[in-house]
């Protein structure tokens, strides 16, 4: 996206209209801005209404993709978790498949249960820390505090599992790393019972609450159509009624075997953007529930060779993160290490429906259509 | 150029006590060459007060030290004074108080709503006293770091206005307590229309808010002021149109009559809308969530009070603060019956002296136990409730609120001519 740098001649900074006779202000939001993240938002407004935003992204690019080409498979591992830490496993997901089809090896069962059971615990994680900020973006401090104080349950889980509070490194080329510790089951199922009890309190005070409903509802409205053509992913597509879930279209481990629904919502706004992640936070807790009860006994990691490597081959694969469809394309030339390695972010491709829906919104409006796109600077920087 | 490097680890503690030691020396030096000759000649030229008959002089302050006896009747004289009125109590160094104690019952009301702890470790680890006051002395750090904050003027900014708009919050606000009483006869300024110039002294903030903005010479600020306007035009008609119902009732725009009005029914009980309203109303005068519009984070940075970096942002919370704790103490005045309650204190004695009666002490405890209790529930508002937007609050306060307001004005006249309130004043 090209940005045109207004020119400023005048000797003192400060507040200039451009263009006096039409009185439009242009205002930088970000990447210093409470509400903006590492990010910039160049906002045209008209009074109060927004007639041009332009998403000004890749102040924290970080040449992950070039780092890829430098490592081996399994050197890649830590540092491609680095662009989204709030869904560690979610975004090593794809890249572990990937190498798996490349390098031909087979999974054991269980490790591919508890992959899901992580990738989902993430999920949950990630939605959390979102839904935090959505509360703070709109002014309600105590739904920043609230999901804040409740992911910890979650990240005590993965902890037990991994080691690691945030940043993983579970999901390995051949299973997982080590196998769960012995009370794991146990204590997961209790502390999921208690978050799914935790999640009810979030409608009585945010979802249900009026104000916060005038403000989302009929805000930001994405049409089915062009939440299609303008290529949304993950809830923001489902939220404006398209049943599309790599879960269930593309089955990858055992998502085929266990039951569960995919939220959608036909409204297309801001608050349905906000409510098709609490809804699938309950599907991701009966997702885990459910392969905490079917997982077999068994070895969780097949051992591969020092230095695995592909034949001449290319690989495509793409999961459901937390944040919509998240795809690894990896050339491999028959090296130890890969030839190209090419993230599809989903966080990247909201950038398009955002500009698209500040357009003519209110500048009030701008935190809820801003944060409900599911946007992540760092991860769709790469 | 590695000239400037700053030695900030040669830390010697001798330096450290000869520059004390310097310091005192200069003290003392000033204090008596300058100070005393000053304060001899003053003495020397004013005539000594007479207080009850008693000729006030150095010699007899330094006497009560050692027999307080004397001073009793001195004590009560001080405290019917105007000056002690203004500067102490009912007047700014209570609302001062009243808001610092706001402050901390905020930080640790909200932090119990959201499972937090809020202010607990300040001092902790430096004073053995300071375990008992649970994080209160956060509140003297907070004020020492915008103490020692440089402030910046931002360059194109109109200077005069820029500093003068925090002084002028405060000072307005300060003239806001001046009205309410806060027990019989203890009040600053009793005049007749006190309710009129509660609100030609509220009409002071928006402008000022506006004055500021547009003083700062930046975009965000510019748009808060903006905010802050459309925020008057919405909340000030049904604000004004709330408390007409009082008057009707009580007959008079005088503070302490609209309270004397209030026995033995309370306007909270005939009025209830007009209540909630006045309540509604006097948070978005106070631009708190929900309605803290010209202030919002997320979208306008901190809205008009963005530039404002130092004391002068300092003044302007400590300015909210005193506003809360005077539209609290307003809202009690007004629908509580301010002062009144079953008799709970004693009469405060001193040498056989009574101070304050029993009576006043009552009303003293009363009206500050429900002011605390209205503020907290200000304070409660913010935990459960997002920011409202402009057009929201626009189209409420006008299609809905101003409506309620005339039904409530309604019933304050049916009230009046069915006689179930007596007509006051006379009519």
């Amino acid at each position: 996206m090209s940005i045109k740098h207004e020119d400023t001649n005048t000797s003192v900074p400060g507040f200039h209209m451009e263009g006096e006779d039409r009185g439009i202000l242009t205002l930088s939001v970000g990447p210093q801005h409470p509400g903006s993240g590492h990010f910039r938002l160049i906002v045209k407004v008209d009074g109060d209404i927004i007639v041009e935003a332009l998403p000004d992204p890749g102040y924290v690019h970080r040449g992950e993709e070039k780092m890829c080409e430098y490592r081996n498979y399994i050197q890649n591992i830590p540092h491609l978790e680095r662009p989204m830490i709030a869904d560690s496993c979610g975004i090593l997901y794809p890249y572990v498949l990937a190498v798996e089809e490349l390098i031909n090896i087979q999974v054991p069962e269980r490790a591919k249960y508890i992959r899901v059971i992580m990738a989902e615990i993430n999920r949950c994680i990630f939605e959390l820390y979102w839904l935090a900020i959505y509360g703070i973006f709109l002014g309600h401090s105590t739904m920043f505090m609230w999901p804040m104080a409740d992911r910890e349950l979650l990240i005590d889980l993965a902890e037990m599992a991994s080691g690691a509070r945030v940043t993983h490194a579970y999901f390995v080329p051949g299973g997982v790393r080590n196998d769960l510790p012995d009370n794991f089951v146990e204590k997961a199922v209790r502390h999921l019972k208690y978050f799914r009890s935790r999640l009810k309190e979030y409608k009585d005070i945010f979802y249900d609450n009026p104000l916060f409903q005038s403000r989302t509802i009929g805000v930001g409205v994405l049409r089915r159509e062009d939440a299609i053509n303008l290529g949304a992913t993950g809830p923001v597509l489902r939220a404006s009624g398209v049943e599309h879930d790599i879960r269930k279209v593309e089955p990858y481990d055992v998502y085929d075997e266990l039951d569960f629904k995919v939220i959608t919502m036909k409204e297309g706004d801001s608050y349905a953007r906000a409510y098709v992640p609490w809804l699938e936070m309950f599907e991701s807790v009966e997702i885990i529930l459910q392969a905490l009860e079917k997982m077999p006994n068994g070895p969780v990691r097949t051992k591969l060779g020092p230095n695995p490597k592909g034949g001449v081959a290319e690989v495509f694969k793409r999961v459901e993160a937390a944040r919509g469809e998240l795809a690894y394309y990896i050339v491999s030339d028959g090296n130890p290490k890969p030839y190209r390695v090419k993230l599809s972010v989903p966080s990247f491709r909201e950038l398009p429906v955002m500009a698209h829906l500040l357009k003519g919104a209110k500048l009030a409006d701008m935190p809820s259509i801003y944060w409900s796109m599911n946007y992540w600077p760092v991860e769709a920087d790469r | 150029m590695v000239i400037a490097m700053a030695t900030v680890s040669e830390f010697k503690f001798s330096e450290f006590v000869k520059s004390v030691l310097w310091l005192l020396f200069w003290v003392i030096l000033i204090f008596s060459l300058i100070v005393l000759p000053i304060i001899f000649v003053i003495l020397f030229y004013i005539p000594e007060p007479v207080i009850n008959g008693v000729r006030i002089n150095p010699y007899l302050l330094l006497t009560m030290l050692t027999n307080p006896q004397i001073g009793a009747p001195l004590i009560k004289a001080t405290i019917e004074s105007t000056f002690f009125k203004i500067a102490v109590f009912p007047g700014f160094t209570f609302a001062a108080l009243f808001a610092t104690v706001l402050i901390y019952a905020e930080r640790k009301v909200l932090a119990k709503m959201q499972l937090r702890v809020g202010p607990y470790h300040a001092g902790r680890e430096a004073f053995w006293w300071a375990n008992s006051l649970g994080g209160f002395l956060q509140l003297i750090a907070d004020l020492l770091k915008l103490l020692g904050k440089e402030i910046i003027v931002p360059a194109g900014a109109d200077k005069p206005i820029f500093w003068a708009a925090p002084v002028v919050l405060v000072v307005a606000a300060a003239g806001l307590i001046a009205l309410i009483p806060v027990a019989p006869n203890w009040v600053i300024a009793d005049i007749d229309v006190g309710l009129l110039a509660v609100f030609a002294l509220l009409g002071f903030f928006p402008l000022t808010t506006l004055l500021a903005s547009y003083a700062s010479n930046s975009k965000y600020p510019f748009i808060g002021g903006l905010r802050a306007l459309y925020q008057l035009i919405s909340y000030e008609i049904p604000l004004i149109l709330s408390v007409l119902g009082v008057v009707i009732l009580a007959g008079t725009l005088n503070l302490t009559g609209i309270v004397n009005a209030q026995n033995p029914y309370w306007f909270i009980i005939l009025l209830p809308i007009g209540a909630v309203i006045f309540f509604i109303t006097a948070l978005a005068e106070l631009e708190r969530i929900p309605f803290d519009l010209p202030e919002a984070e997320s979208e306008i940075v901190a809205g008009w009070l963005t530039e404002y970096s130092g004391m002068a942002y300092g003044l302007i919370q400590l300015a909210n603060y005193i506003k809360m704790y005077a539209l609290s103490a307003l809202f009690v005045t007004l629908f509580l019956g301010g002062w009144m309650g079953p008799q709970i204190a004693s009469s405060i004695e001193f040498f056989d002296v009574t101070i304050i009666s029993a009576e006043e002490a009552n009303g003293v405890t009363w009206f500050a136990i429900k002011t605390f209790g209205i503020a907290l529930l200000m304070i409660m508002m913010r935990g459960i409730n997002p920011r409202i937007k402009i057009d929201i609050l626009l189209r409420t306060a006008w299609s809905k609120l101003i409506a309620i307001a005339f039904i409530n004005v309604f019933i304050a006249v049916a009230l009046l001519y069915l006689g179930v309130v007596p007509i006051a004043g006379g009519a």
